[in-house]
């Protein structure tokens, strides 16, 4: 059980090492990563077998019990967002080989891939705050690297509104904990659920969760704090931006959940209200913010934001239904989206732009990527019966059933409007012909990873209820919060 | 540079300061220093023999190249935090074992001496990739 839960972490930690061993040599950094990756994603499936069919799986590192020590932790939506990250992984490690270029690859391109998947499996098993905070930083210093490196003007640029403000959000998330450990002086989530459970100073503890909410906030990019992710997303190689359209919100969105289910968890009626509003917001603005943009990762990078009001939706209702749908919808999202990105990547290979005014003629020379595009678009949009269906399902269903009308108004909307934006993106870049007559050029081994996410995301479509249920399950995990801290707190000492 | 004084000098101190560094990090368990603080010593004298020679020197001396350093200092530290697990304890548990020598001297030697080290070739690696970069570029 040890080993399970640190191997995630441990994997690419060796892996990146090896890079830097074999620093010279970037064919072998190449090799390592995509075997790196591979076993990262086999080790995380081995945990979230472990979870799914033991429980929790806890440990202490150097035997320092809870509260003093550093604990990882693993339930069912760590242990799911593990493979996650393992599934992103593979597949960009695998895009990477046929599309980032060499200066990049020498200057640490895949040992900083690695860097970043430890912490964001680090972020997804610990179970404490500090630690929390230290994982983040790890992810944000490699996310920092990746997204300046190459030195283009554009990305300095996009790189430079990305590193303000997520350092301003990991600023106020230190003051959140050290206010938190002045208040509770205890760091570990279990431990500080407790100790908040029995004191009582409802302003202290509002102020800290509106603290939280920020911090966390910016780093998943909600509305009024996302502005650094359209700035920069887009800027980026191909294999990064997809990387970290993939994950690196999503953690920010794992942190709320875990710290709206876990550690604040009675005196929140007010941050719930604030969640509803700051969800409508984000999916609205997010996709009118789409609507305007004629570059393909803009596009792409607005429906983040939007799409991560949805996933805010079930942590503000905070019924069961909700927040399996949140689970669903995080599972459904990271999927489809990195994959949007990838493709993206393949058409400005093809047609050799972003810009949809400037690429086409892609649905006569390539059908199959074509084809690839639609699966996840027409999925992100929540065209029945692929995944996104399903996650908008699930939402609106629970939203009516709390009487929230006008949240379930506007998810519908921005549904529509996100159908228009994937249907100009198909118009402009699959269906018109190549604005200067050009035959869109063969993408290779570019169409691996983003066939296999693809299947990914039929096979949530057409296996819904497996998925459904696994989400209905961590849910009921999270909104019983008791046993993951009994599983932390009396763990073996 | 160009400077006899500085040279002659540096001679000894680049052992003096390596071997200071060294006891630093053995120190550090129960005293103040390790890895950290001795890696940045090392990372200090070997600096200091880059201003007095030049860069191209300390970079045949260390052999690797100094992110490679760093690598191999990452996988210590890890390779320290296994054995613990390997007898059912948690990553990083610690590991003792009391080396006797003939005089009746004892040695404790642990994981932690092992993970110490790892950090001292990180910090080392890390140093020297950043300092000689920047003072190649300046243009030596």
């Amino acid at each position: 059980m040890n080993l399970l839960l640190v191997a995630p972490i441990l994997v690419p930690l060796l892996t990146a090492a090896l890079c830097l061993l074999a620093w010279k040599s970037v064919r072998v950094q190449r090799w390592l990563g995509v075997a790196g990756s591979a076993a990262l994603l086999a080790s995380a499936l081995a945990l979230f077998a472990e979870v799914d069919g033991r429980g929790m799986a806890v440990s202490h590192a150097g035997e320092w019990a809870a509260p003093f020590g550093i604990t990882l932790a693993a339930d069912l939506l760590g242990a799911l967002m593990v493979v996650l990250g393992g599934i992103v992984g593979l597949m960009v490690a695998v895009y990477s080989l046929g599309s980032i270029d060499e200066g990049r690859e020498r200057f640490g391109f895949h040992p900083l891939v690695q860097i970043l998947l430890m912490g964001v499996c680090g972020a997804f098993l610990t179970g404490d705050l500090f630690n929390l905070y230290v994982w983040f930083e790890v992810l944000l210093m490699a996310s920092f690297v990746l997204t300046a490196l190459g030195g283009e003007r554009a990305q300095m640029e996009g790189a430079i509104k990305y590193v303000t403000l997520n350092l301003v959000s990991s600023a106020i998330f230190l003051a959140a904990l050290g206010l938190l450990y002045g208040l509770t002086h205890s760091l570990n989530m279990a431990d500080v659920s407790l100790r908040l459970a029995r004191l009582n100073y409802p302003a202290l503890e509002n102020l800290l969760a509106v603290l939280f909410f920020i911090a966390f906030g910016i780093k998943a990019a909600v509305f009024p704090l996302f502005f650094w992710l359209p700035a920069s997303y887009h800027t980026m190689p191909v294999a990064v931006s997809a990387l970290f359209a993939g994950l690196l919100t999503k953690v920010g969105v794992y942190a709320l959940i875990r710290v709206f289910t876990l550690v604040f968890r009675d005196d929140v009626e007010f941050i719930k209200e604030l969640m509803l509003v700051v969800a409508c917001l984000t999916m609205a603005v997010g996709v009118l913010g789409a609507v305007a943009q004629m570059e393909m990762r803009r596009i792409l990078s607005f429906h983040i934001v939007s799409q991560i009001g949805y996933m805010i939706i079930g942590l503000a209702l905070m019924t069961p239904l909700a927040l399996a749908g949140t689970v669903f919808y995080l599972a459904h999202h990271i999927i489809v989206k990195t994959n949007l990105f990838l493709v993206s990547g393949a058409v400005a290979r093809a047609t050799g732009s972003f810009e949809l005014k400037k690429s086409g003629g892609l649905y006569a020379a390539q059908p199959g990527l074509a084809l690839l595009f639609l699966i996840p678009a027409l999925s992100l949009a929540g065209i029945p019966p692929l995944s996104g269906f399903w996650g908008k399902y699930i939402l609106v269903k629970a939203g009516l059933e709390s009487g929230q009308v006008v949240l379930v108004v506007v998810a519908l909307a921005v549904s529509v409007f996100t159908m228009i934006s994937m249907m100009k993106i198909w118009s402009e870049a699959f269906w018109k012909p190549h604005p200067l007559g050009l035959t869109p050029a063969p993408v290779g081994l570019l169409n691996g990873p983003i066939a296999a996410m693809a299947a990914m995301t039929l096979a949530i479509g057409f296996g819904v209820e497996p998925v459904m249920q696994l989400a209905e399950r961590s849910a009921q995990q999270l909104l019983e919060p008791q046993t993951y801290i009994r599983a932390v707190l009396e763990a073996r000492r | 540079m160009n400077s006899l004084i500085l040279r002659t000098t540096t001679g000894f101190l680049l052992s003096l300061l390596v071997l200071f560094s060294v006891y630093l990090m053995l120190r550090g368990h129960n005293a103040p220093g390790g890895g950290f603080i001795g890696g940045l010593t090392a990372t200090a004298a070997l600096t200091l023999y880059a201003f007095a020679f030049d860069v191209a020197t300390v970079r045949k001396m260390l052999r690797l190249d100094p992110l490679s350093v760093a690598g191999l200092g990452l996988v210590l530290a890890l390779v320290s935090g296994l054995p613990g697990m390997l007898g059912g304890d948690a990553f990083l548990t610690s590991r003792w074992a009391l080396l006797a020598l003939p005089d009746g001297t004892e040695i404790h030697l642990g994981t932690p001496l092992l993970f110490d080290f790892g950090v001292y070739l990180v910090v080392i690696g890390v140093g020297c990739a950043v300092l000689l970069t920047m003072a190649e570029e300046r243009g030596e």
